[in-house]
């Protein structure tokens, strides 16, 4: 085991946590995560190895799938972002690598990303004024990829109108979070 | 006694009084006031003096229309110039002041402006302030502007906040008077996602200002019915205090909504306002009418106001301009006017309506045929001068006259994306023609339709049709029944024969004089007459002004008025602060900020930080007794040159490049050769555009076979990425490739000088050989570090140093670089910033970002030879065009100074000796220059005329803006080990 501490996103040694009325957004460091990427023909043998894997099979279009032992959630053509508990996970890419083989390009990314969770009624008045995708009428289990505050960030819906994830570039989160917090605070 | 022109009645909420100021005096008005009619009621007509010629100016309408009634609103840092007090809704403790008045308003100065009016008409800057050029930005520009323009800024920062926001529907309703409110019921019963936006605070249009009764109940009572119900369905959005301000492309609208504006102050965090982007899949316009003046003279006097608009102060606002009122009207709103003024005890001191034929609908005077061909009273209106049907004149006397000269449709919105309104003859009136945007629906008196039961028809009509579009069926609904008088005009646009001016534009001062001078000067476009006169180019757009002015001019120029047409609507429909446009990106939000995976621990240091981009980088890290920065630079150069140093590079782009085609993508895109990189080792690539100049440089590390990882400068990242994409989407969409940044996902820290393999060897793991034998210049691989971390190394070096680059997780970047410098104790490890390793880096000659400055080639650089002529690359075919490749081609070379104290600056440009400084005798210039503390000089890099021919040439270096002129040696860019025996120990 090595010796060094990590941080969390917002250089904490502990996730942030804010609670205002209807709405508690987490620092959520937790999470592993991979990029998959289909090798030039090889989406159907790409979801096979990653169903025998993952006991899950490869989201749809703008769709998270959680079908399996780990969620992964679609991101472009051909393209997935898999994501697993961090504690149990951190060799994500590199067990992904060895099952999926040639099949799929494999980058990890789990220190790539910041990810903040929003739960609460409030939760889309607090994204519908950072982000222009329709978090009001977004169902569970979808994902779009969305600006807020000039950042690319990922929007996964878990819970229609309650519970989302914002995954936003890892060295803007104190940027990011700051946006989330004041938008918080902002809704009257 | 306050309030003494307080009537019964009104939607004001008597027990809730709330006192406000204006101009230092104290009054009193009731919650759900404006500012314009708590003064009214407290019998202050004279608000504020006019644009160019100071003339005292009172209300004129009742809505965001109003071109007189401009105020500075609040006080110090929130003071706002140019509101209009007619849509400041009154609250408790409000303050404002009247403007573009010296020493007072009641005494001002500068109405002796009124006195050259003979002077200062159309086009009188453009006359008169011809010569002598100079004068215009010292004298004359300063004096026009004491002289002119409205409200004044605070000058202090704003201390509010604003919030931008995004809105999806089915339909957006814009107006919630009787045709959007029946729209919205219609729509919302449908289970339509509806948004329903209105400008004012209190829903209901102008159901609020007449006394129509619905169903034989007061309107206010279906009004009120028709909110509950929408209030309660999860569909519905109610944005009262919104105003839609734009149709934009694909059915999207911008619009403004004054969150705490009707607040003293905005609660703690809150906003002010919030400007909302709609995506909508259909839009209905239910905006209403615009009520419009006549032109006659001297009707700007306060006091004279529109008809329509006196029925909202007194229907809605419970409150009278005057206890005796006049009434010019053309159609029958000045009846409507006259009756419910009667109603409310005013006396009525006659209607003139210039119709021959028009019948008294009330007990009032009326005199038909005639027209006002005068008014009098110097701050507020005292009489009026009538010319009877007879020629007769006849002075009344009279405190107010209310005007109307018609109504005109508010199709600003069906004009915004170049749709053009057409002629109605029927109304005397522009009405929407093809709308432009895209799933627009038009319906009430927006439309031209002005009666009660039309407006609630066809709002239900259209939000059917609307919906029916969208493939939702909606059903008809049970509307009050209402009033169904649509009424008749006959146009009359001006008074003529009357003596003194007659104005149209109140707000920018244009009088019907000069219209007319402008069109005697030529200007026959409405184009042009609306510059050449100022005509409708104020705050309020000219919505009061427009259409009377291009009626005198269509007169004047023999054409219908649908010949002469009209301006174009442009967006926003109502002045929008510039701080609701910038939202929440101000000062330091005005961008996120990126940082570094060892920023806490550089914050720690008391290290200096430096914006590069978006990151925030350290830039030195100063230690106690150093006071200035050269100190603590010099210090981290000589120490990683003598021992080793320590420099966050995350910034630097790392693009993941895998596939079967990796490496033919890699040599396509780089000008040298990669095809034959070996796994485990790492290049310098050289990346060109297309048109052979130098976009990127970097190292590329060959992880495996088919797995790359591309490094890009700092300012690069995103473009070369962005560039990549293309080339693989769309230059070679057959190659096997895929590509991910993970600039983000890895901390990564230069560890360089002569220690840097010992004090590295303290933290990988002991499986690991680094040595230089195991591990030579230019390898890469991927290890563990502390017992275990994966992690990546590659030896490269940008200063010139035994150095390698390592890389970690970025959730451990701080805990590294803790290890790192706990680890280098024994090696007096020095951290080291931007300055020194931009110090360092010149002292080698490597370019950075000065050089790569977007004219520079391979050549340039001395890198021509890099450009692959055995295979084809992205630029390489252009890079060889001939103007690249003069024999006399700026080449990179080193500058030292003759004289070792003088300083070599970046900028300067190069000069042989007896040459004069001028750009025909251009040598070159200077890119990057530095303090080398290593040399105990300054020194300098940059591009010379055949530069490679010209070591230990003497030039002068000059600057004229800084004064510089020195003579300067050229010399070898490798000012520091040009051999490389260190990269290689």
């Amino acid at each position: 085991m090595h010796s060094l501490k990590p941080l969390t996103p917002l250089g904490g040694t502990t996730p942030r946590r804010d609670e205002y009325p209807g709405l508690i957004l987490m620092e959520n460091p937790d999470w592993a995560m991979a990029s998959v990427a289909a090798r030039a023909g090889s989406v159907k043998k790409l979801a096979s190895a990653f169903t025998t894997f993952a006991q899950g099979k490869l989201a749809a279009v703008e769709s998270i799938d959680n079908s399996g032992k780990i969620t992964n959630f679609w991101t472009a053509p051909d393209q997935w972002m898999v994501m697993a508990p961090f504690a149990s996970h951190e060799s994500l890419a590199a067990d992904l690598k060895a099952a999926l083989g040639n099949t799929a390009s494999v980058v990890e990314q789990t220190d790539g990303w910041c990810r903040f969770d929003l739960s609460g009624a409030h939760a889309v008045n607090t994204l519908e004024r950072l982000s222009a995708a329709n978090s009001r009428r977004m169902q569970a289990n979808r994902v779009c990829r969305t600006q807020i505050d000039h950042l690319g960030c990922f929007m996964l819906c878990h819970k229609a109108g309650q519970d989302f994830s914002i995954l936003g570039p890892r060295s803007a989160a104190a940027s990011l979070h700051h946006a989330l917090t004041t938008a918080a605070i902002s809704i009257a | 006694m306050t309030q003494t022109m307080r009537l019964g009645g009104g939607m004001i909420d008597r027990s809730k009084p709330l006192n406000f100021r204006f101009d230092g005096k104290s009054y009193q008005g009731f919650d759900g006031d404006t500012l314009a009619s708590a003064l009214m009621a407290n019998d202050v007509r004279l608000i504020g003096r006019s644009f160019k010629y100071h003339r005292p100016r009172g209300v004129l309408t009742a809505g965001s229309d109003e071109p007189n009634a401009l105020v500075e609103l609040r006080e110090g840092a929130r003071r706002e110039p140019n509101s209009r007090a007619t849509v400041a809704e009154l609250f408790d403790g409000l303050v404002a002041q009247s403007q573009n008045r010296w020493p007072s308003l009641s005494f001002d100065a500068l109405a002796i402006n009124d006195r050259f009016s003979n002077f200062l008409t159309a086009g009188f800057y453009y006359k008169t302030f011809m010569w002598p050029a100079a004068f215009w930005e010292k004298l004359y520009e300063p004096i026009i502007r004491r002289a002119a323009g409205l409200g004044s800024l605070s000058l202090a920062e704003d201390p509010d906040s604003y919030d931008k926001g995004f809105l999806h529907c089915d339909l957006l309703i814009i107006g919630a008077g009787p045709a959007g409110l029946s729209a919205a019921l219609t729509a919302a019963r449908a289970g339509a996602e509806i948004i329903l936006a209105d400008e004012d605070f209190r829903l209901g249009g102008r159901l609020n200002s007449e006394t129509h009764p619905l169903d034989d109940a007061p309107a206010s009572d279906w009004i009120n019915a028709s909110i509950a119900e929408l209030e309660s369905l999860p569909n519905v959005r109610l944005m009262p205090r919104t105003t839609v301000i734009g149709a934009f492309d694909h059915g999207i609208f911008g619009a403004v909504e004054r969150v705490s504006d009707h607040l003293l102050t905005p609660p703690e965090g809150k906003p002010r306002q919030t400007l909302w982007r709609i995506y909508t899949k259909r839009s209905l316009l239910a905006a209403g009418a615009a009520e419009r003046p006549i032109a006659f003279p001297n009707n700007d006097r306060p006091g004279i106001l529109l008809a329509g608009a006196l029925q909202s102060y007194v229907n809605r606002w419970a409150a009278t301009p005057a206890r005796r009122i006049a009434v010019f009207t053309n159609n029958d709103t000045g009846h409507r006017t006259a009756l419910d003024l009667i109603a409310k005890g005013i006396e009525i001191a006659a209607v003139i309506d210039p119709r021959p034929d028009v019948t008294r609908t009330g007990d009032y005077p009326l005199l038909a045929g005639a027209v006002v061909s005068n008014t009098a009273g110097r701050l507020g209106l005292k009489s009026i001068e009538v010319r009877l049907a007879s020629g007769e004149m006849r002075r009344l006397e009279c405190q107010a006259l209310a005007v109307s000269g018609g109504w005109n449709p508010n199709v600003h919105m069906t004009c915004h994306k170049r749709g053009l309104p057409v002629w109605d003859e029927g109304i005397a009136a522009f009405v929407p023609g093809e709308t432009g945007a895209q799933g627009m629906f038009v319906a009430g008196a927006a439309e031209g339709r002005f009666s009660t039961a039309d407006a609630l028809t066809r709002g239900m009509e259209q939000a059917i049709v609307a919906l029916g579009e969208l493939d939702r069926k909606a059903h008809t609904i049970a509307l009050p029944k209402a009033e169904n008088d649509t009424g008749s005009i006959t146009p009359c646009w001006q008074v003529k024969g009357g003596k003194g001016r007659a104005w149209l534009d109140f707000q920018n001062d244009v009088t019907t004089k000069d219209v007319k001078l402008a069109h005697q000067e030529g200007f026959r476009s409405v184009e042009h007459l609306k510059r050449y006169t100022t005509l409708g180019m104020a705050t309020d757009q000219g919505k009061t002004a427009n259409m009377g002015a291009l009626a005198i001019m269509a007169e004047l120029a023999g054409k219908s008025i649908p010949e002469t047409g009209t301006t174009i609507y442009r967006p926003p429909y109502t002045p929008v602060a510039i701080a609701a446009f910038a939202g929440r990106s101000r000062g330091t939000d005005f961008r996120p900020t990126r940082l570094t995976p060892s920023h806490q621990w550089a914050v720690e240091q008391g290290a200096v930080f430096v914006e590069t981009g978006n990151w925030l980088r350290a830039q030195w890290f100063p230690r106690p007794g150093e006071t200035d920065w050269r100190q603590s630079v010099d210090r981290e150069v000589l120490a990683t040159r003598r021992s080793v140093g320590i420099c966050d590079v995350t910034t630097l782009g790392k693009i993941d490049i895998q596939g079967s085609d990796a490496a033919t993508f890699i040599n396509k895109v780089y000008a040298n050769g990669f095809a034959k990189l070996p796994v485990g080792k790492t290049r310098y690539g050289l990346m060109l555009r297309e048109d052979g100049i130098v976009m990127d440089d970097g190292t590329t590390a060959r992880l495996a076979e088919d797995h790359f990882v591309m490094t890009t400068t700092t300012a690069n990242a995103v473009s070369v990425y962005r560039h990549l994409e293309f080339a693989r989407q769309c230059l070679w969409p057959g190659l096997d490739v895929q590509l991910i940044s993970t600039t983000e996902a890895w901390a990564q820290f230069a560890v360089a000088g002569p220690n840097s393999r010992k004090l590295l060897e303290k933290i990988v793991d002991k499986n690991f050989d680094i040595s230089n034998e195991a591990f030579p210049f230019m390898a890469c691989g991927e290890i563990t570090v502390c017992g275990g971390l994966r992690a990546r190394l590659f030896r490269i070096s940008f200063s010139g140093e035994l150095a390698f680059e390592i890389a970690v997780p970025s959730r451990y970047g701080d805990a590294l670089i803790r290890q790192l410098m706990q680890a280098g104790e024994e090696f007096e490890a020095t951290p080291y910033g931007t300055e020194a390793l931009g110090v360092m880096r010149i002292e080698k000659g490597h370019a950075a970002g000065n050089e790569l400055n977007g004219t520079t080639t391979a050549l340039n650089l001395g890198m021509a030879r890099m450009v692959s002529k055995t295979k084809d690359s992205i630029g390489s075919t252009l890079s060889e065009r001939e103007g690249l490749n003069q024999p006399d081609a700026l080449m990179q070379v080193g500058l030292r100074p003759l004289d070792k104290s003088r300083k070599v600056t970046a900028g300067a440009h190069l000069m042989v000796r007896t040459a004069a400084a001028n750009a025909k005798n251009d040598q070159g210039y200077i890119t990057s220059a530095c303090y080398s503390p290593n040399l105990g000089h300054s020194i300098g890099i940059g591009f010379l005329k055949n530069g490679a021919e010209r070591k230990g040439e003497i030039l002068r270096a000059v600057s004229p803006l800084t004064n510089l002129e020195i003579e300067v040696e050229v010399v070898s860019a490798h000012f520091i080990d040009p051999e490389g025996k260190r990269l290689h120990a």
